[in-house]
Protein backbone atom coordinates (compact mmCIF):
# COMPACT_ATOMS: atom_id res chain seq x y z
CA UNK A 1 0.00 0.00 0.00
CA UNK A 2 2.72 2.45 0.81
CA UNK A 3 4.60 1.82 -2.50
CA UNK A 4 1.74 2.34 -4.17
CA UNK A 5 1.10 5.78 -1.97
CA UNK A 6 4.57 6.63 -3.18
CA UNK A 7 3.91 5.76 -7.07
CA UNK A 8 0.92 7.84 -6.93
CA UNK A 9 3.13 9.97 -5.59
CA UNK A 10 5.65 10.13 -7.59
CA UNK A 11 3.79 10.12 -10.84
CA UNK A 12 1.11 12.56 -9.81
CA UNK A 13 1.79 15.22 -12.51
CA UNK A 14 1.45 12.73 -15.21
CA UNK A 15 -1.40 11.33 -13.46
CA UNK A 16 -3.50 14.81 -13.41
CA UNK A 17 -2.56 15.02 -16.69
CA UNK A 18 -4.21 11.95 -18.00
CA UNK A 19 -7.14 12.58 -15.82
CA UNK A 20 -7.57 15.64 -17.80
CA UNK A 21 -7.21 14.45 -20.88
CA UNK A 22 -9.69 11.55 -20.32
CA UNK A 23 -12.31 14.69 -19.42
CA UNK A 24 -11.61 16.18 -22.63
CA UNK A 25 -11.84 13.56 -24.80
CA UNK A 26 -15.07 12.77 -22.88
CA UNK A 27 -16.37 16.17 -23.42
CA UNK A 28 -15.49 15.86 -27.25
CA UNK A 29 -17.70 12.54 -27.80
CA UNK A 30 -20.40 13.51 -25.28
CA UNK A 31 -21.31 16.31 -28.17
CA UNK A 32 -24.65 14.00 -29.30
CA UNK A 33 -26.59 13.93 -26.15
CA UNK A 34 -28.09 17.41 -25.19
CA UNK A 35 -27.43 17.67 -21.62
CA UNK A 36 -24.29 16.90 -21.30
CA UNK A 37 -23.15 20.27 -23.77
CA UNK A 38 -25.51 22.70 -22.43
CA UNK A 39 -23.03 24.46 -20.15
CA UNK A 40 -20.23 23.70 -22.46
CA UNK A 41 -21.58 25.23 -25.65
CA UNK A 42 -21.72 28.86 -26.66
CA UNK A 43 -25.36 29.18 -25.78
CA UNK A 44 -24.67 29.28 -21.99
CA UNK A 45 -26.06 32.24 -20.56
CA UNK A 46 -22.38 33.98 -19.77
CA UNK A 47 -21.01 33.30 -23.17
CA UNK A 48 -24.44 34.13 -24.85
CA UNK A 49 -25.01 37.20 -22.94
CA UNK A 50 -21.68 38.37 -23.42
CA UNK A 51 -21.59 37.33 -27.39
CA UNK A 52 -25.19 39.47 -27.35
CA UNK A 53 -24.09 42.81 -26.05
CA UNK A 54 -20.97 42.71 -28.66
CA UNK A 55 -23.56 41.54 -31.36
CA UNK A 56 -25.74 44.96 -29.93
CA UNK A 57 -22.93 47.40 -30.40
CA UNK A 58 -21.59 45.95 -33.56
CA UNK A 59 -25.16 45.77 -35.33
CA UNK A 60 -25.06 49.77 -36.04
CA UNK A 61 -22.85 49.46 -38.39
CA UNK A 62 -24.53 47.17 -40.52
CA UNK A 63 -28.12 48.97 -40.54
CA UNK A 64 -27.71 50.78 -43.95
CA UNK A 65 -27.20 47.12 -45.49
CA UNK A 66 -29.58 45.57 -43.42
CA UNK A 67 -32.36 48.14 -44.61
CA UNK A 68 -31.80 47.60 -48.10
CA UNK A 69 -32.20 43.72 -47.60
CA UNK A 70 -34.88 44.25 -45.52
CA UNK A 71 -36.73 46.58 -48.06
CA UNK A 72 -35.86 44.11 -51.18
CA UNK A 73 -37.36 41.01 -49.33
CA UNK A 74 -40.37 43.46 -48.47
CA UNK A 75 -40.34 43.92 -52.15
CA UNK A 76 -40.34 40.20 -52.76
CA UNK A 77 -43.36 39.78 -50.63
CA UNK A 78 -45.29 42.02 -51.58
CA UNK A 79 -44.98 40.62 -55.17
CA UNK A 80 -46.63 37.39 -54.01
CA UNK A 81 -48.96 38.78 -52.11
CA UNK A 82 -52.69 38.03 -53.30
CA UNK A 83 -53.29 42.00 -54.06
CA UNK A 84 -50.06 41.45 -56.69
CA UNK A 85 -52.40 39.01 -58.77
CA UNK A 86 -55.24 39.22 -60.98
CA UNK A 87 -57.63 37.04 -62.14
CA UNK A 88 -57.06 35.48 -65.41
CA UNK A 89 -60.19 35.96 -66.98
CA UNK A 90 -62.44 38.69 -65.25
CA UNK A 91 -65.53 38.17 -66.84
CA UNK A 92 -66.69 34.69 -65.17
CA UNK A 93 -65.20 33.59 -61.48
CA UNK A 94 -62.58 30.32 -62.78
CA UNK A 95 -62.12 29.40 -59.40
CA UNK A 96 -61.98 30.15 -55.95
CA UNK A 97 -59.40 29.79 -53.58
CA UNK A 98 -60.84 28.24 -50.37
CA UNK A 99 -57.67 28.99 -47.63
CA UNK A 100 -58.69 26.35 -45.86
CA UNK A 101 -57.55 23.77 -48.44
CA UNK A 102 -53.82 25.04 -47.59
CA UNK A 103 -52.67 23.30 -44.17
CA UNK A 104 -49.93 25.40 -42.47
CA UNK A 105 -46.69 23.63 -43.08
CA UNK A 106 -43.40 26.22 -42.48
CA UNK A 107 -43.48 28.77 -38.94
CA UNK A 108 -40.68 30.92 -39.84
CA UNK A 109 -39.27 32.92 -36.34
CA UNK A 110 -37.06 35.82 -37.10
CA UNK A 111 -33.75 35.61 -34.85
CA UNK A 112 -30.86 37.71 -34.94
CA UNK A 113 -27.19 36.06 -35.00
CA UNK A 114 -25.04 37.37 -31.67
CA UNK A 115 -22.09 35.30 -32.99
CA UNK A 116 -20.73 33.63 -35.88
CA UNK A 117 -17.35 32.62 -37.55
CA UNK A 118 -16.69 31.45 -41.13
CA UNK A 119 -12.96 30.54 -41.04
CA UNK A 120 -13.12 27.29 -39.35
CA UNK A 121 -13.48 24.09 -40.82
CA UNK A 122 -16.54 23.90 -38.83
CA UNK A 123 -18.19 26.86 -38.06
CA UNK A 124 -21.20 27.49 -35.94
CA UNK A 125 -24.02 30.49 -35.65
CA UNK A 126 -25.57 31.31 -31.93
CA UNK A 127 -29.03 32.44 -32.15
CA UNK A 128 -31.13 35.13 -29.66
CA UNK A 129 -33.88 33.05 -29.62
CA UNK A 130 -34.57 29.89 -27.90
CA UNK A 131 -36.83 27.25 -26.70
CA UNK A 132 -38.91 29.65 -25.22
CA UNK A 133 -39.44 31.61 -28.43
CA UNK A 134 -40.35 28.09 -30.35
CA UNK A 135 -37.09 26.56 -31.56
CA UNK A 136 -36.84 23.36 -31.68
CA UNK A 137 -33.40 21.00 -32.61
CA UNK A 138 -32.76 20.16 -36.59
CA UNK A 139 -34.87 23.30 -37.69
CA UNK A 140 -33.74 25.16 -40.37
CA UNK A 141 -31.94 28.36 -40.77
CA UNK A 142 -32.70 30.93 -43.47
CA UNK A 143 -32.16 34.58 -43.98
CA UNK A 144 -32.84 36.88 -46.97
CA UNK A 145 -29.96 35.77 -49.35
CA UNK A 146 -30.26 31.36 -49.25
CA UNK A 147 -29.29 29.10 -46.86
CA UNK A 148 -27.84 29.50 -43.65
CA UNK A 149 -27.91 26.46 -40.83
CA UNK A 150 -29.10 24.05 -39.34
CA UNK A 151 -30.41 24.48 -35.55
CA UNK A 152 -28.05 22.09 -33.17
CA UNK A 153 -28.51 22.85 -29.33
CA UNK A 154 -31.50 24.78 -27.85
CA UNK A 155 -31.42 26.92 -24.76
CA UNK A 156 -34.04 28.30 -22.92
CA UNK A 157 -33.45 32.11 -24.59
CA UNK A 158 -30.86 31.09 -27.19
CA UNK A 159 -29.51 28.56 -29.72
CA UNK A 160 -27.04 27.47 -31.39
CA UNK A 161 -26.43 26.37 -35.30
CA UNK A 162 -24.22 24.33 -37.45
CA UNK A 163 -23.81 26.64 -40.35
CA UNK A 164 -23.95 25.21 -43.67
CA UNK A 165 -19.78 25.90 -43.50
CA UNK A 166 -18.82 22.69 -41.33
CA UNK A 167 -17.33 20.04 -42.80
CA UNK A 168 -19.73 17.44 -41.42
CA UNK A 169 -22.97 19.18 -42.52
CA UNK A 170 -24.96 18.18 -45.71
CA UNK A 171 -27.96 19.25 -47.23
CA UNK A 172 -29.49 18.26 -50.34
CA UNK A 173 -30.18 20.59 -53.09
CA UNK A 174 -31.51 20.56 -56.69
CA UNK A 175 -30.77 22.26 -59.77
CA UNK A 176 -33.69 24.68 -60.24
CA UNK A 177 -34.47 24.67 -63.61
CA UNK A 178 -34.75 20.64 -63.45
CA UNK A 179 -34.61 19.23 -60.39
CA UNK A 180 -31.81 16.36 -60.47
CA UNK A 181 -30.65 16.45 -56.26
CA UNK A 182 -27.70 15.77 -54.67
CA UNK A 183 -26.20 16.64 -51.16
CA UNK A 184 -24.37 19.86 -50.80
CA UNK A 185 -20.99 19.81 -48.54
CA UNK A 186 -18.56 21.89 -47.79
CA UNK A 187 -14.50 21.50 -47.86
CA UNK A 188 -13.52 23.71 -45.15
CA UNK A 189 -11.56 26.22 -47.97
CA UNK A 190 -13.45 28.80 -48.93
CA UNK A 191 -16.31 30.68 -47.51
CA UNK A 192 -17.74 31.80 -50.91
CA UNK A 193 -18.15 27.84 -52.46
CA UNK A 194 -19.63 24.81 -51.90
CA UNK A 195 -19.77 21.32 -53.27
CA UNK A 196 -22.57 19.89 -54.65
CA UNK A 197 -22.40 16.25 -55.80
CA UNK A 198 -24.31 12.92 -57.50
CA UNK A 199 -26.03 15.43 -60.57
CA UNK A 200 -25.88 13.03 -63.27
CA UNK A 201 -24.57 13.72 -66.24
CA UNK A 202 -27.38 13.61 -68.94
CA UNK A 203 -28.53 17.09 -66.55
CA UNK A 204 -27.61 19.78 -69.28
CA UNK A 205 -25.64 22.05 -66.32
CA UNK A 206 -25.03 26.10 -67.60
CA UNK A 207 -22.62 27.75 -65.45
CA UNK A 208 -25.09 30.38 -63.96
CA UNK A 209 -27.89 27.87 -62.59
CA UNK A 210 -29.47 28.73 -59.55
CA UNK A 211 -29.26 25.73 -57.28
CA UNK A 212 -31.52 25.52 -54.07
CA UNK A 213 -33.05 23.35 -51.77
CA UNK A 214 -34.98 20.47 -52.38
CA UNK A 215 -38.37 19.21 -51.24
CA UNK A 216 -36.52 16.05 -49.75
CA UNK A 217 -35.11 17.68 -47.47
CA UNK A 218 -37.18 17.71 -44.72
CA UNK A 219 -35.74 20.96 -43.13
CA UNK A 220 -35.98 22.92 -45.63
CA UNK A 221 -39.09 24.52 -47.64
CA UNK A 222 -38.29 23.66 -51.08
CA UNK A 223 -37.22 26.31 -53.43
CA UNK A 224 -34.88 28.53 -50.43
CA UNK A 225 -31.95 30.11 -52.88
CA UNK A 226 -28.68 28.77 -52.20
CA UNK A 227 -26.41 29.01 -54.73
CA UNK A 228 -25.27 29.62 -58.76
CA UNK A 229 -23.35 27.10 -60.42
CA UNK A 230 -19.66 28.34 -60.86
CA UNK A 231 -18.02 25.08 -62.58
CA UNK A 232 -18.75 21.69 -62.94
CA UNK A 233 -16.81 19.08 -64.00
CA UNK A 234 -16.99 15.25 -64.46
CA UNK A 235 -14.24 13.52 -62.47
CA UNK A 236 -12.26 10.59 -64.28
CA UNK A 237 -14.43 7.42 -64.17
CA UNK A 238 -16.98 9.13 -62.33
CA UNK A 239 -21.14 8.74 -63.79
CA UNK A 240 -21.82 11.85 -61.88
CA UNK A 241 -20.96 15.79 -62.30
CA UNK A 242 -18.98 17.47 -59.25
CA UNK A 243 -20.60 20.99 -59.16
CA UNK A 244 -18.89 24.23 -57.51
CA UNK A 245 -21.62 26.43 -56.17
CA UNK A 246 -21.26 30.45 -55.30
CA UNK A 247 -23.14 30.97 -52.62
CA UNK A 248 -25.82 33.06 -51.97
CA UNK A 249 -25.77 33.88 -48.41
CA UNK A 250 -22.49 35.99 -47.32
CA UNK A 251 -21.42 34.18 -44.27
CA UNK A 252 -19.49 37.32 -43.46
CA UNK A 253 -22.03 39.09 -42.89
CA UNK A 254 -24.94 37.03 -41.39
CA UNK A 255 -27.28 40.02 -38.70
CA UNK A 256 -30.82 38.93 -39.14
CA UNK A 257 -32.11 35.12 -39.92
CA UNK A 258 -35.03 33.04 -39.89
CA UNK A 259 -35.52 29.78 -38.23
CA UNK A 260 -38.12 27.58 -39.68
CA UNK A 261 -40.05 24.89 -38.25
CA UNK A 262 -41.83 22.38 -39.83
CA UNK A 263 -44.86 21.01 -38.43
CA UNK A 264 -44.94 17.72 -40.10
CA UNK A 265 -41.98 16.59 -39.66
CA UNK A 266 -42.36 15.15 -35.99
CA UNK A 267 -45.13 12.68 -38.10
CA UNK A 268 -43.16 12.16 -41.19
CA UNK A 269 -40.03 11.17 -38.75
CA UNK A 270 -42.29 8.63 -36.92
CA UNK A 271 -43.32 7.22 -39.68
CA UNK A 272 -40.08 6.68 -41.29
CA UNK A 273 -38.01 5.47 -38.34
CA UNK A 274 -40.57 2.82 -38.94
CA UNK A 275 -38.42 1.41 -42.14
CA UNK A 276 -35.99 -1.20 -41.49
CA UNK A 277 -33.09 1.04 -42.59
CA UNK A 278 -34.45 4.76 -41.58
CA UNK A 279 -33.85 7.57 -44.26
CA UNK A 280 -31.35 10.30 -42.89
CA UNK A 281 -31.50 13.56 -44.94
CA UNK A 282 -31.08 17.06 -44.27
CA UNK B 1 2.31 37.28 -4.45
CA UNK B 2 -1.28 38.60 -4.35
CA UNK B 3 -0.84 40.85 -6.76
CA UNK B 4 0.94 38.21 -8.86
CA UNK B 5 -2.69 35.94 -8.88
CA UNK B 6 -4.89 39.27 -9.49
CA UNK B 7 -2.64 40.15 -11.99
CA UNK B 8 -2.22 36.60 -14.18
CA UNK B 9 -6.55 36.48 -13.69
CA UNK B 10 -6.97 39.90 -15.13
CA UNK B 11 -4.07 38.33 -17.96
CA UNK B 12 -6.62 35.45 -18.37
CA UNK B 13 -9.64 37.49 -18.95
CA UNK B 14 -8.19 39.74 -21.28
CA UNK B 15 -6.25 36.90 -23.35
CA UNK B 16 -9.66 34.86 -23.39
CA UNK B 17 -11.91 38.08 -24.45
CA UNK B 18 -9.53 39.48 -26.96
CA UNK B 19 -9.24 35.42 -28.57
CA UNK B 20 -13.24 34.88 -28.45
CA UNK B 21 -14.47 38.66 -29.42
CA UNK B 22 -11.84 39.74 -31.33
CA UNK B 23 -9.15 37.16 -32.87
CA UNK B 24 -11.82 34.76 -33.60
CA UNK B 25 -13.09 36.91 -36.29
CA UNK B 26 -9.64 37.96 -37.90
CA UNK B 27 -9.50 35.49 -40.94
CA UNK B 28 -6.34 35.71 -42.84
CA UNK B 29 -6.63 32.73 -44.49
CA UNK B 30 -7.13 28.94 -43.85
CA UNK B 31 -4.07 28.24 -42.97
CA UNK B 32 -3.79 30.88 -40.60
CA UNK B 33 -5.09 30.27 -37.31
CA UNK B 34 -4.00 32.65 -34.31
CA UNK B 35 -4.77 30.77 -31.26
CA UNK B 36 -2.49 34.09 -28.44
CA UNK B 37 -4.54 33.14 -25.97
CA UNK B 38 -2.20 30.18 -24.86
CA UNK B 39 -0.04 33.11 -24.08
CA UNK B 40 -1.28 33.00 -20.83
CA UNK B 41 -0.27 29.60 -19.77
CA UNK B 42 3.22 30.67 -21.35
CA UNK B 43 3.70 33.69 -19.55
CA UNK B 44 2.90 31.83 -15.82
CA UNK B 45 5.50 32.67 -13.11
CA UNK B 46 8.68 29.94 -13.34
CA UNK B 47 7.59 29.47 -9.52
CA UNK B 48 3.73 28.26 -10.27
CA UNK B 49 3.52 24.73 -9.28
CA UNK B 50 3.45 22.34 -11.98
CA UNK B 51 -0.04 20.62 -11.32
CA UNK B 52 -1.96 24.47 -11.08
CA UNK B 53 -0.59 25.01 -14.29
CA UNK B 54 -2.21 21.91 -15.48
CA UNK B 55 -5.76 22.85 -14.28
CA UNK B 56 -5.09 26.32 -15.13
CA UNK B 57 -4.56 24.62 -18.66
CA UNK B 58 -7.53 22.84 -18.87
CA UNK B 59 -9.36 25.87 -17.35
CA UNK B 60 -8.64 28.55 -19.92
CA UNK B 61 -9.04 25.48 -22.90
CA UNK B 62 -12.60 24.55 -21.42
CA UNK B 63 -13.33 28.87 -21.16
CA UNK B 64 -11.99 29.49 -24.75
CA UNK B 65 -14.24 26.25 -25.79
CA UNK B 66 -17.75 27.14 -24.70
CA UNK B 67 -17.08 30.41 -26.74
CA UNK B 68 -15.52 27.72 -29.90
CA UNK B 69 -18.62 25.43 -29.49
CA UNK B 70 -15.65 23.19 -29.93
CA UNK B 71 -16.42 20.84 -26.96
CA UNK B 72 -13.17 20.11 -25.33
CA UNK B 73 -10.59 20.17 -28.17
CA UNK B 74 -9.04 23.56 -26.50
CA UNK B 75 -9.01 22.53 -23.28
CA UNK B 76 -7.51 18.80 -24.54
CA UNK B 77 -4.28 20.73 -26.70
CA UNK B 78 -3.81 23.68 -23.65
CA UNK B 79 -3.58 20.31 -21.06
CA UNK B 80 -0.37 19.31 -23.38
CA UNK B 81 1.10 22.49 -23.57
CA UNK B 82 0.80 22.85 -19.67
CA UNK B 83 2.77 19.53 -19.69
CA UNK B 84 5.02 20.39 -22.06
CA UNK B 85 5.87 23.44 -20.09
CA UNK B 86 7.34 21.85 -17.45
CA UNK B 87 9.95 19.60 -19.31
CA UNK B 88 10.73 22.56 -21.65
CA UNK B 89 11.32 24.89 -18.52
CA UNK B 90 13.49 22.07 -17.21
CA UNK B 91 15.46 21.72 -20.37
CA UNK B 92 16.18 25.75 -20.68
CA UNK B 93 16.80 26.18 -17.09
CA UNK B 94 20.05 28.51 -16.32
CA UNK B 95 23.04 26.28 -14.50
CA UNK B 96 22.08 27.87 -11.31
CA UNK B 97 18.00 27.30 -11.82
CA UNK B 98 15.81 30.42 -12.05
CA UNK B 99 15.72 33.67 -9.71
CA UNK B 100 12.62 34.69 -7.88
CA UNK B 101 13.03 38.21 -10.14
CA UNK B 102 12.72 36.42 -13.26
CA UNK B 103 9.71 36.10 -15.45
CA UNK B 104 9.02 34.14 -18.51
CA UNK B 105 9.18 37.29 -21.29
CA UNK B 106 11.30 38.37 -23.87
CA UNK B 107 12.86 41.30 -21.74
CA UNK B 108 13.71 39.20 -18.92
CA UNK B 109 15.16 36.43 -20.72
CA UNK B 110 16.21 37.90 -24.02
CA UNK B 111 15.05 37.05 -27.62
CA UNK B 112 16.86 33.87 -28.19
CA UNK B 113 16.03 32.17 -25.23
CA UNK B 114 11.93 32.98 -25.50
CA UNK B 115 12.52 31.81 -29.04
CA UNK B 116 13.48 28.49 -28.04
CA UNK B 117 10.95 28.58 -24.62
CA UNK B 118 7.63 29.56 -26.61
CA UNK B 119 7.72 28.22 -30.96
CA UNK B 120 8.30 24.36 -29.41
CA UNK B 121 5.24 24.86 -26.93
CA UNK B 122 3.39 26.56 -29.21
CA UNK B 123 4.14 24.53 -32.24
CA UNK B 124 3.07 21.26 -29.41
CA UNK B 125 -0.15 22.69 -28.78
CA UNK B 126 -0.98 23.31 -32.30
CA UNK B 127 -0.09 20.41 -33.43
CA UNK B 128 -2.69 18.51 -30.62
CA UNK B 129 -4.78 20.91 -31.66
CA UNK B 130 -5.46 21.09 -35.41
CA UNK B 131 -4.99 17.05 -35.34
CA UNK B 132 -7.77 17.05 -33.03
CA UNK B 133 -10.00 19.55 -34.78
CA UNK B 134 -9.47 17.39 -38.50
CA UNK B 135 -10.11 14.17 -35.83
CA UNK B 136 -7.84 12.01 -38.00
CA UNK B 137 -4.76 11.71 -40.63
CA UNK B 138 -7.15 12.00 -43.75
CA UNK B 139 -5.43 15.19 -44.72
CA UNK B 140 -1.90 15.34 -42.69
CA UNK B 141 -0.76 17.62 -45.65
CA UNK B 142 -3.79 20.07 -45.06
CA UNK B 143 -3.00 19.94 -41.77
CA UNK B 144 0.30 20.25 -41.12
CA UNK B 145 0.41 23.00 -43.70
CA UNK B 146 -2.13 24.66 -40.96
CA UNK B 147 0.09 24.02 -37.97
CA UNK B 148 2.68 25.70 -39.47
CA UNK B 149 0.97 28.37 -40.55
CA UNK B 150 -0.91 29.20 -37.51
CA UNK B 151 2.49 28.89 -34.94
CA UNK B 152 3.90 31.37 -37.01
CA UNK B 153 0.85 34.05 -36.58
CA UNK B 154 0.73 32.85 -32.80
CA UNK B 155 4.08 33.42 -32.29
CA UNK B 156 3.92 36.75 -33.77
CA UNK B 157 0.93 37.52 -31.57
CA UNK B 158 2.57 36.55 -28.11
CA UNK B 159 5.71 38.22 -29.26
CA UNK B 160 3.96 41.81 -29.35
CA UNK B 161 1.51 41.05 -27.05
CA UNK B 162 4.87 40.61 -24.72
CA UNK B 163 4.97 44.43 -25.44
CA UNK B 164 1.60 44.96 -24.41
CA UNK B 165 1.74 43.25 -20.93
CA UNK B 166 5.23 44.29 -19.90
CA UNK B 167 7.29 47.46 -19.11
CA UNK B 168 10.26 47.48 -20.96
CA UNK B 169 12.27 46.97 -17.68
CA UNK B 170 10.29 43.44 -17.48
CA UNK B 171 7.92 44.51 -14.78
CA UNK B 172 4.80 43.37 -15.22
CA UNK B 173 2.71 46.28 -16.22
Amino acid sequence: MRNLLSLLYKYHYFILFVALQIICVLLMFKNKTYQSTAIFNSSNAVSSNLYSAVANSREYFGLKEENKKLAEENALLRSLMKSSFDILNNSEPVFIKNDSLFRKKYNYHAAKVINSTSNLDKNYLTLNIGSNQGVLKDQAVINSEGVVGVIKDVSANFSTATSLLHKEQKIICKVKKDGSYGPLSWDGSDYRYATLTDIATHVRLVIGDTICTSAISDYFPEGINVGVVEKFERKQGDAFYTVKVRLKTNFKKLNYVYVIGNNYRAEKDSLEKLLSNPIKIK
Amino acid sequence: MISEIAKNSLRFLILVLLQTLIIKNIALGTYFVPLPYIMFLLMLPFETMPLLVLILSFVIGLTVDVFYDSQGIHASACVVLGFARFYSLKLLSPREGYEVTMKPTVQMMGNAWFLYYALPLILTHHLFFFFLEEFGFEDAEFTLLKVVGSTFVTFVFVYIFQFLFYRKDGIAA
